[in-house]
């Protein structure tokens, strides 16, 4: 038996890898939509919308990564709704995403009905710690391939909204559009296209949860991760590789409550299960700076006008 | 003059009641005429969520074949108002006679209002709530002790176990909770007295990803049996399967997503009561008001031995259901709880004292606690 600590910690460590990645996916998403100066709530539809196709698509094609495919592009549908219909003139990009949330959620229970019951080809995962004697690590180490293609995803992002041309656009629209508009960029189009590119992150991370962890489909699946994730860009600060963080911490954070009932720390579990909030708002508070998070943030969104 | 002036609205009304009745009503009409009984069944969630909806779905299947009885099924219906539209429109326009509420929540104010509006019509509720002093006549409620299945599940585990230690993912801390940890505890004792229970509680009816996350900590902290009490045990027992644990299951037959290591599982069987329900009515005999019961009764039952299960396992849980048949008392007392060492249970207690519906602590022998 090895010790209560090391057990935590290992807990903490396979949380943090199993539980992240459709935080990752979403904020992701949400960060390159935000960075263009709008914020999109209904990511918390897109991700049941997600699951649900993925789940769907790969019990039909008997493909997981034809699902994952397709998720995608069902996030990409909803993302593109909400930026068209954002696009709109005097329409409030927090109400038409709560909307979208609400009909994502509604559609993926429509459509989702007979898939509850059926069991779909899953993600296969890489097991990294076969190396190891411990049979807890090497289930904490069963990683899935769409975590390192969440972690390369955010370092291509950070790179291209740095470096090119396309992220240069996307910054500018986001920090003003008066100034991207005289550069003669269309910000409807260029927004368009953020929310579209975030909607298929969240459908991604959706499939994550239908077809890894926890690995089904049903109607409680998400249970608020997708609001979750849109918080953590804040958290982050609009920056993809702080997102990565974000969701790890917040992975990690989550699996303290069960592994420490499980080690015999039993008393006060309601409070070690709100961990991971707790653990956020501690950081945010102690790394809080008016300055700074004014300097991080997309001039044009809502909440910073 | 008015009459003569098709209004929006009278037309709008026609209009629906002509689609209603040409989708739902003439059908149901006329074999509702044909048939002597139409039950009305509500269900909170997806009839087939491998939980408390499908076990009463299953039952519905059973009660279908019943020659002259007919189902109206509304899933999905939320504990709002919206429970008494789909009542009273099976009522309506289905023509049924009796009615299945099978939600909690549904009970107040809902069922009561609906049969004081419909005397006529019988009401039964799932869960013990029916009170003879100021509940109408035509209402009623019925309830299974399933922990005298947890408790069979818990026999079975006991001679099932290597490690002897049996891990329980837990929703909230309420006495039906308690007791299915606890009899599963006192079931697994009873044939191994070095069995230990571990929970967590996970803090809601339904959390997915916490409760995948739960059952890899038990699995991680050496229990090789998992087991649960949550709305929808499909992650639970998926997830403990794929750690290479045994599981036994909670509310519906959880077999099949477990062909490795499933040992059996604590299911209601409400069809017993449903078919019981229907031949008194055609009997012309008045409904009982209250039903509860557990194996004496035949209201719950076992899943279907898996191959998680060892023969002994096997040959005793059916043995400790043929004593439950006969009313053997589970909780023998006396026994302590696990955080102060009191006895909690002065005497032993038949299997449905009321002594037992109060119970708000974990046994000794149970890791984990109430707070």
């Amino acid at each position: 038996m090895e010790s209560p600590v090391v057990i935590v910690l290992e807990a903490m460590l396979g949380g943090a890898i199993r539980v992240s990645t459709p935080f990752m996916f979403v904020a992701l998403g949400e960060c390159v939509t935000e960075k263009s100066g709008r914020v999109n709530l209904g990511l918390e539809g897109t991700l049941v919308l997600g699951a649900m196709t993925a789940y769907a698509i790969s019990f039909h094609t008997g493909s997981p990564w034809v699902g994952v495919l397709a998720a995608g592009v069902a996030g990409s549908v909803l993302g593109a709704m909400h930026g068209s219909i954002c696009g709109l003139p005097k329409v409030n990009d927090v109400a038409v995403g709560i909307a979208m949330m609400l009909f994502g959620v509604g559609v993926a229970f429509f459509f989702g009905k007979p898939y509850i019951q059926p069991v779909a080809p899953r993600l296969q995962s890489i097991p990294l710690g076969s190396w190891s004697e411990s049979p807890n690590l090497r289930s904490a180490l069963e990683v899935n391939p769409l975590f390192f293609v969440g972690i390369a995803a955010a370092f291509a992002l950070a790179w291209a909204l740095r470096n090119t041309r396309w992220g240069l656009v996307v910054r500018t629209v986001g920090d003003s559009a008066a100034a991207a508009r005289a550069m003669g960029v269309s910000v409807n189009g260029v927004r368009l296209m953020t929310t579209t590119i975030g909607g298929f992150f969240a459908g991604v991370g959706g499939a994550f949860l239908s077809l890894s962890y926890p690995g089904s489909w049903n109607q409680g699946l998400s249970s608020g991760q997708g609001l979750m994730a849109v918080a953590l860009v804040i958290f982050a600060r609009w920056k993809p590789l702080r997102c990565v963080l974000a969701a790890l911490l917040f992975g990690a954070a989550g699996a303290i409550g069960p592994s420490l009932q499980a080690v015999g720390v039993t008393q006060g579990y309601y409070f070690f299960n709100a961990a991971p909030y707790i653990l956020t708002l501690v950081i945010m508070i102690a790394t809080s700076s008016a300055k700074h998070s004014a300097a991080d943030m997309p001039g044009e969104l809502s909440m910073a006008k | 003059m008015s009459s003569a002036i098709i209004t929006r609205r009278a037309l709008l009304k026609t209009a629906a009641f002509g689609a209603a009745g040409a989708s739902l009503g003439l059908g149901s009409l006329r074999s509702a005429r044909a048939a002597d009984l139409v039950v009305g069944i509500v269900y909170v969630g997806a009839r087939d969520d491998f939980g408390w909806n499908q076990a009463h779905a299953v039952a519905i299947k059973a009660l279908k074949e019943v020659p002259g009885v007919k189902v109206s099924e509304e899933e999905n219906v939320p504990e709002t108002d919206a429970v008494s539209k789909s009542m009273e429109s099976m009522i309506n326009l289905d023509g049924a006679s009796l009615i299945l509420a099978t939600s909690f929540g549904y009970y107040k104010p809902f069922v009561l209002d609906l049969a004081k509006k419909y005397p006529k019509v019988e009401f039964r509720h799932a869960a013990p709530l029916w009170n003879k002093a100021t509940d109408p006549m035509n209402a009623g409620s019925y309830f299974g002790y399933l922990n005298q299945a947890h408790y069979v599940d818990g026999v079975a585990a006991g001679l099932s176990t290597k490690s002897n230690k049996i891990g329980f993912v837990a929703a909230k801390p309420i006495a039906i909770v308690l007791s299915n940890i606890n009899s599963v505890l006192l079931g697994a004792r009873s044939v191994n007295p070095n069995a230990t229970v571990q929970v967590i509680f996970t803090g809601d009816w339904s959390m997915p990803v916490r409760e995948a996350e739960a059952t890899n900590a038990l699995v991680d902290a050496g229990c090789d049996v998992i087991t649960c009490h949550v709305d929808g045990p499909k992650v639970v027992i998926q997830t403990a399967e794929k750690r290479g644990a045994k599981t036994c299951g909670h509310n519906a037959n959880q077999g099949p997503l477990a062909p490795k290591g499933f040992i059996t599982g604590a299911e209601y069987k409400w069809e017993t009561i449903y078919k019981g329900y229907a031949a008194d009515i055609k009997s012309g005999k008045p409904l009982p008001n209250f039903l509860a019961g557990g194996f004496d009764a035949d209201y719950v039952r076992n899943s279907p031995f898996g191959a998680g299960c060892s023969p002994e396992g096997q040959k005793a849980a059916l043995a400790a259901i043929e004593g439950l048949k006969k009313g053997k008392p589970i909780y023998v007392g006396p026994l302590k709880d696990n955080k102060t060492g009191k006895i909690v249970i002065d005497k032993t207690y038949a299997n449905d004292d009321p002594f037992l519906n109060n119970m708000d602590y974990l046994l000794q022998g149970v890791v984990g606690s109430t707070t």
